[in-house]
């Protein structure tokens, strides 16, 4: 979760954002999307009798979320909403849920990514640094990263913070390495990739492994 | 030995796999250990800027000066100014992939007049 609580500023949803449909993959055909998302939802406590509009009861909250769909990012805002206030969703409302895209995702980027995970054992929170071209393909990465080497899935992870770092402001050694202008490494025994439609299980030759 | 070819900035590659398949490329910039940012620029050879996997491309011994995340005009501009795409078509590689691209386009025609200019060919050669 990346919240950024308090008073909203209630702008009217972007046209574009909202009409673009969420099978915007490359396979269109309605596939569901199978990456993370990044949404935001604003939402609030619905005024009644006891708590007029313009009362604290009533304040407007808006959560950035990462979700597949937007119908798991209306689920995880209830969800946070219930921990932080007394809000819930038989007496609340979400105003308006938006997807972010990224700004520029044809610029390669650091992100770091502060987050608190279920292991077996116990609960964690972790800080992992990732270069990736936009927010969301590193928080998939993060997801893919923590399923393989902890065992931990999507539902045990919660998102606390993200954000974009200077590479000066970077940490770790495995994303530092690629900062340099002269970053180079060659390519040893290599095998081509071949079509699908070409392979086959038995060779009559050994492949070139040439680089 | 030492290597030749490397994944570098600047570095021009052959994509091997992929909807840009036998399309050449430049490397941009590097994302990590198995993925790369290229530009072909597009212009000039029909890459589009996009992440790839380094699995899909063959390292040419190619390489054009650039700088880390130049912009599609400036590469257009090396690529243009230096003629990487005339100096690929002198490599060997280059050539192979030219005649095999012209031979798949043949029609049944032509490869018709192939043969029969293969066979005179092959009569020439033994009556000498």
């Amino acid at each position: 979760m990346h919240t950024t609580l308090g008073h909203a500023a209630l702008r009217a949803p972007s046209a574009p954002h909202s009409l673009r449909s969420a099978s915007m993959g490359k396979k269109a055909s309605g596939a569901l999307p199978t990456g993370q998302s990044q949404y935001q939802v604003v939402g609030r406590f619905v005024p009644n009798e006891k708590y007029s509009a313009d009362s604290a009861m009533c304040k407007v909250y808006r959560m950035n979320l990462f979700a597949r769909n937007n119908v798991v990012a209306r689920s995880r805002f209830w969800y946070f909403m219930g921990k932080l206030c007394r809000v819930k969703k038989a007496n609340g409302q979400i105003i308006s849920i938006n997807k972010i895209y990224e700004k520029s995702p044809l610029k390669v980027k650091n992100f770091g990514i502060w987050f608190r995970y279920d292991s077996r054992t116990g609960t964690h929170n972790a800080y992992k640094e990732i270069r990736e071209m936009s927010l969301t393909a590193a928080i998939n990465m993060m997801y893919m990263d923590m399923a393989g080497r902890s065992r931990a899935k999507s539902k045990a992870i919660q998102i606390l913070k993200t954000a974009e770092l200077k590479p000066e402001e970077c940490k770790r050694a495995d994303v530092k390495q690629f900062h340099s202008q002269s970053i180079r490494f060659p390519l040893p025994h290599r095998v081509a990739k071949i079509a699908k439609k070409y392979r086959t299980t038995f060779k009559a030759a050994r492949p070139t492994t040439f680089c | 030995m030492s290597f030749k070819r490397h994944v570098e900035i600047g570095r021009v590659c052959l994509i091997s796999f992929g909807p840009d398949m036998d399309k050449l490329c430049t490397v941009v910039n590097v994302i990590d250990n198995n993925r790369v940012l290229v530009d072909g620029p597009e212009p000039v050879t029909g890459v589009h800027r996009h992440a790839i996997n380094i699995g899909r491309l063959q390292l040419t011994d190619l390489k054009v000066k650039c700088k880390l995340n130049a912009s599609e005009k400036e590469l257009k501009a090396v690529w243009t100014s230096d003629g990487i795409m005339a100096k690929w078509e002198e490599t060997s590689q280059g050539k192979k992939r030219k005649v095999r691209a012209m031979r798949a386009s043949t029609n049944d025609f032509e490869r018709f007049q192939i043969q029969v200019a293969k066979s005179k060919r092959s009569a020439i050669r033994k009556s000498k």
